[in-house]
């Protein structure tokens, strides 16, 4: 087994307060790896890391043996690391189409004097973009779709076309946010149907899930984050008897039962 | 040429003139919005290009190419300086910037000897013929159309709706944002020195916050949604106050209400309709 | 000489501190650059002359009109041109388009309807003695802007930081969404931050009006380029940082007229604005939020 991303000793503070401390972790080639961990715990400020939203104060990221620390968000996509985002983010006014094809961008070489003069070679990557989206969204299920405006899409739809955008780069690593948030059983289990299909293709996935159901099935291994820090980390079998993952979660749930039980006794609504 | 051709021309040749330098105006305009950046420093390039053009005519006997060429170079490098520092910042420090640079400018034409102070500078040759003006903003047009097009356009495109999204997906933010302000102020200045060259005089009024904010108003009147809308914007509200003299004593009052009226109620501008780039292959 | 130029330069830079003082609090609670602040400063001015010129009043009644004026025109055109775009979460460069239309059309239905001719306070507005510190002098309109800046940081200062009112302002500065979260009324709190940065414009309009005694529609606009160099040297909605960038800038422009030419004074405040730019983008103090792409 190779790694294809290993996490260093990352660490991150927003005005001295840590929101990732010193986590480490690999993610192997080929396999589905689940990120969970409690509200707060630093899984979306560890995506940022990994896309390069956000500077890593500290550590290292290794991308196939690669340190992309240092490097611009736009040069990681190119690298093969794709992403999608908790509260989606897509390209409102596009179509469902283009809205695939700029997924693509990373991938794309006509050089600029090409597109400015029309010459055939933009022309031609042009029809082979349109086609490649076109099979991504085949792939999710969007298919009839394409000529939508992004932002007319339903919820799920829209959830959907970000993965499709995300695949259309072709790459190594998709790092998905929440993606069943919002999503009613029966989506769900359409999504991790979709996600294994992804799978298959040879994309090796990050997910961060709340759905503890969803991520048992999905994951061949778990990294579990609680304050910023890794507090466990192996198969889902191993994490699931973790007293430390177990109290973590406990925790916060038996402190939640509290909560609404003294909102009851109050008359509070 | 047709006499009635001949004699149409020649009758509203002024007009011609300043609908083809208005249309590329709103071009250079266009291209910073298409890239979700705003630069209010339109006019400040535009005024560039003017005087460069004229010292060049005057004080040189290069040929009207190479005049032209020079007056998109000067703007582009003033444009960097302003813009370069701003690229990975929000949009309100490149509008803000640019700003000052008219004033700035304005100042040094006023107070320079060689660009005829406060009154100016006059007797610039008529070198800007209708064709060339025309030619120039067909072929802006068309190479502007064209980029827009093509995975570039989608590009600018998806940072106008998320640039960070953009980004992620292996957009070089910085580097459209930057590549698009040096276009619109080679535009500009070329659109300047076509007007001083038609004109045959200018003088530092000529470009101040005013006539930044008429740019502004052609972009905005037409709507970015294809390079077609600016175009148009600047068609309308130049043949507009020809049309309905009045208009032209409170043209501030007018454009000014154009944008408000426009950005509140009509965001897209009167050509709302996006580009296609793909159809679905069948 | 030197301590004449530099009690000139202080006194100027109060100018434009004071002048910058409610475009920074517009810029840090509204989190938008609006450009029809310098339109306050104007009014403020035009209405303080009207009440001392036309109905006779003292100045120290004129004042409070003038900024009243000018707070009630900030809330009217917030409300009127903004409060649209906050509820449709527009882009924020919509706001600055939209502030710069209004800014133009207001300049010109002023100067349309007044004339663009420059019109002076009366004789004895204010005390023509003048106070000598040493070999520094200082007139009248000089104090009197010195003591006032002195006087509104302070208070912003205690409101921002003493008061309730200052707590859920800065709340609201930091993340609407999660002040109005706190039961904290956001669109008062927007109405609020108007009316006191109108107020601060309004002040600075008839002090400043009072100093250089030469009124005119576009002295707003004038004023504005100085703005922006304020904020932006000073730092994005950075209060403190404000009020050291316009001294910083006030004293820097004095003595490059003083010591190096008089044409090269209007050249300053760009000049300082691209270094800052250049090489410290979060302003002086480097407390501003930077977003970076």
């Amino acid at each position: 087994m190779t790694a294809l991303l290993e996490v260093s000793r990352a660490s991150k503070q927003y005005r001295g307060l840590a929101a990732v401390d010193d986590v480490s972790f690999t993610v192997e080639a080929g396999r589905v790896h689940g990120l969970i961990g409690p509200n707060g715990a630093g899984k979306t400020t560890l995506f940022n890391l990994i896309s390069g939203l956000v500077p890593l104060d500290e550590g290292n990221i290794l991308f196939e043996g690669r340190d992309i620390a240092p490097l611009p968000i736009h040069a990681r996509a190119g690298l093969g690391i794709a992403r999608t985002f908790q509260n989606i983010r897509i390209f409102e006014d596009m179509t469902v189409l283009e809205t695939v094809a700029a997924g693509a961008h990373a991938r794309l070489s006509a050089p600029f004097w090409h597109c400015l003069l029309g010459l055939p070679r933009s022309r031609a990557e042009e029809r082979r973009v349109a086609a490649e989206a076109l099979e991504a969204l085949e792939f999710v299920g969007l298919a009839d779709r394409a000529q939508t405006r992004a932002g007319d899409l339903a919820y799920g739809e829209q959830r959907r076309l970000e993965i499709a955008r995300g695949l259309a780069s072709r790459p190594r690593l998709l790092l998905l946010d929440e993606p069943a948030a919002g999503m009613n059983p029966h989506e769900t289990a359409d999504l991790a149907c979709l996600l294994r299909r992804v799978c298959e293709r040879g994309v090796t996935l990050l997910l961060v899930e709340h759905d503890m159901g969803f991520i048992m099935t999905l994951c061949c291994r778990l990294t579990v984050l609680n304050f910023g820090r890794r507090i466990a980390c192996g198969t889902p079998q191993e994490v699931r008897t973790n007293p430390a993952v177990i109290e973590a979660y406990l925790g916060t749930k038996a402190a939640a039962r509290l909560a609404a039980r003294a909102g009851r006794e109050e008359g509070w609504q | 040429m047709p006499i009635w051709l001949d004699d149409f021309l020649w009758t509203y040749q002024t007009l011609i003139h300043s609908l083809g330098i208005n249309g590329l105006l709103a071009l250079s305009m266009y291209v910073v919005l298409a890239v979700g950046q705003l630069s209010l420093g339109q006019a400040a390039f535009m005024g560039l290009g003017a005087y460069t053009g004229a010292l060049l005519s005057l004080h040189t006997g290069l040929p009207f190419a190479l005049v032209l060429a020079g007056s998109a170079v000067v703007p582009v490098l003033a444009a960097a300086a302003v813009g370069l520092p701003t690229l990975r910042l929000t949009g309100v420090y490149l509008a803000i910037a640019t700003i000052g640079l008219g004033e700035v400018l304005r100042v040094i034409y006023v107070n320079a000897e060689i660009t005829g102070g406060a009154l100016g500078l006059g007797g610039i040759p008529g070198r800007s013929a209708t064709w060339i003006i025309l030619l120039l903003l067909a072929g802006a047009l068309g190479g502007v159309w064209l980029v827009g097009r093509s995975r570039f356009g989608r590009a600018m495109e998806a940072m106008r709706g998320d640039q960070t999204a953009a980004a992620v997906i292996g957009v070089n933010v910085p580097a459209y944002h930057l590549g698009a302000l040096l276009a619109s102020a080679a535009l500009a200045g070329v659109a300047g020195a076509l007007s001083a060259h038609s004109s045959t005089f200018i003088s530092p009024d000529d470009y101040a916050f005013e006539a930044a904010v008429t740019i502004l108003s052609f972009a905005i009147l037409g709507g970015i949604g294809s390079p077609l809308g600016p175009v148009v914007g600047a068609l309308v509200l130049t043949l507009l106050p020809e049309l309905l003299r009045p208009l032209h004593d409170f043209r501030g009052v007018f454009n000014g209400l154009i944008i408000v009226l426009v950005v509140l109620f009509l965001p897209r501008g009167i050509l709302p309709w996006p580009m296609t780039r793909l159809r679905k292959p069948l | 000489m030197f301590a004449q130029q530099l009690a000139n330069g202080l006194v100027l830079g109060a100018t434009y501190a004071l002048f910058a003082l409610g475009f920074t609090l517009m810029v840090g609670v509204l989190r938008v650059i609006n450009l029809t602040y310098g339109f306050y400063f104007t009014l403020g001015a035009l209405v303080a002359l009207a009440g001392c010129r036309d109905l006779g009043l003292s100045l120290w009644l004129a004042l409070p009109l003038g900024m009243l004026a000018a707070g009630l025109a900030a809330v009217i055109i917030d409300t009127a041109l903004l409060t649209p775009l906050r509820r449709a979460r527009a882009p924020e460069l919509a706001s600055l388009m939209v502030t710069l239309g209004a800014v133009l059309l207001l300049y010109s239905v002023l100067s349309m309807g007044l004339g663009t001719e420059i019109r002076r306070f009366p004789l004895g507005t204010l005390p023509a003695g003048a106070v000598m510190l040493g070999e520094v002098r200082l007139g009248a309109a000089q104090i009197l802007i010195v003591v006032t800046t002195l006087v509104m940081v302070l208070g912003l200062w205690v409101l921002l930081s003493r008061t309730r009112l200052g707590l859920a302002l800065r709340a609201v500065a930091e993340n609407p969404d999660a002040a109005s979260l706190m039961a904290i009324s956001v669109p008062r709190m927007v109405m609020a931050t108007s009316l006191l940065s109108g107020v601060l414009a309004g002040a600075a309009g008839v002090l400043i009006g009072l100093n250089q005694n030469a009124i005119q529609p576009y002295m707003g606009e004038t004023m504005m380029l100085r703005g922006f160099a304020v904020i932006i040297i000073g730092g994005l909605g950075d209060v403190r940082g404000a009020v050291a960038a316009g001294l910083v800038l006030g004293v820097a422009e004095v003595m490059a007229a003083g010591y190096i030419d008089s044409m090269v004074k209007d050249g300053v405040a760009f000049t300082l604005m691209v270094l800052v730019l250049w090489l410290k983008p979060a302003g002086l103090l480097g407390r501003a939020r930077v977003t970076r792409a």
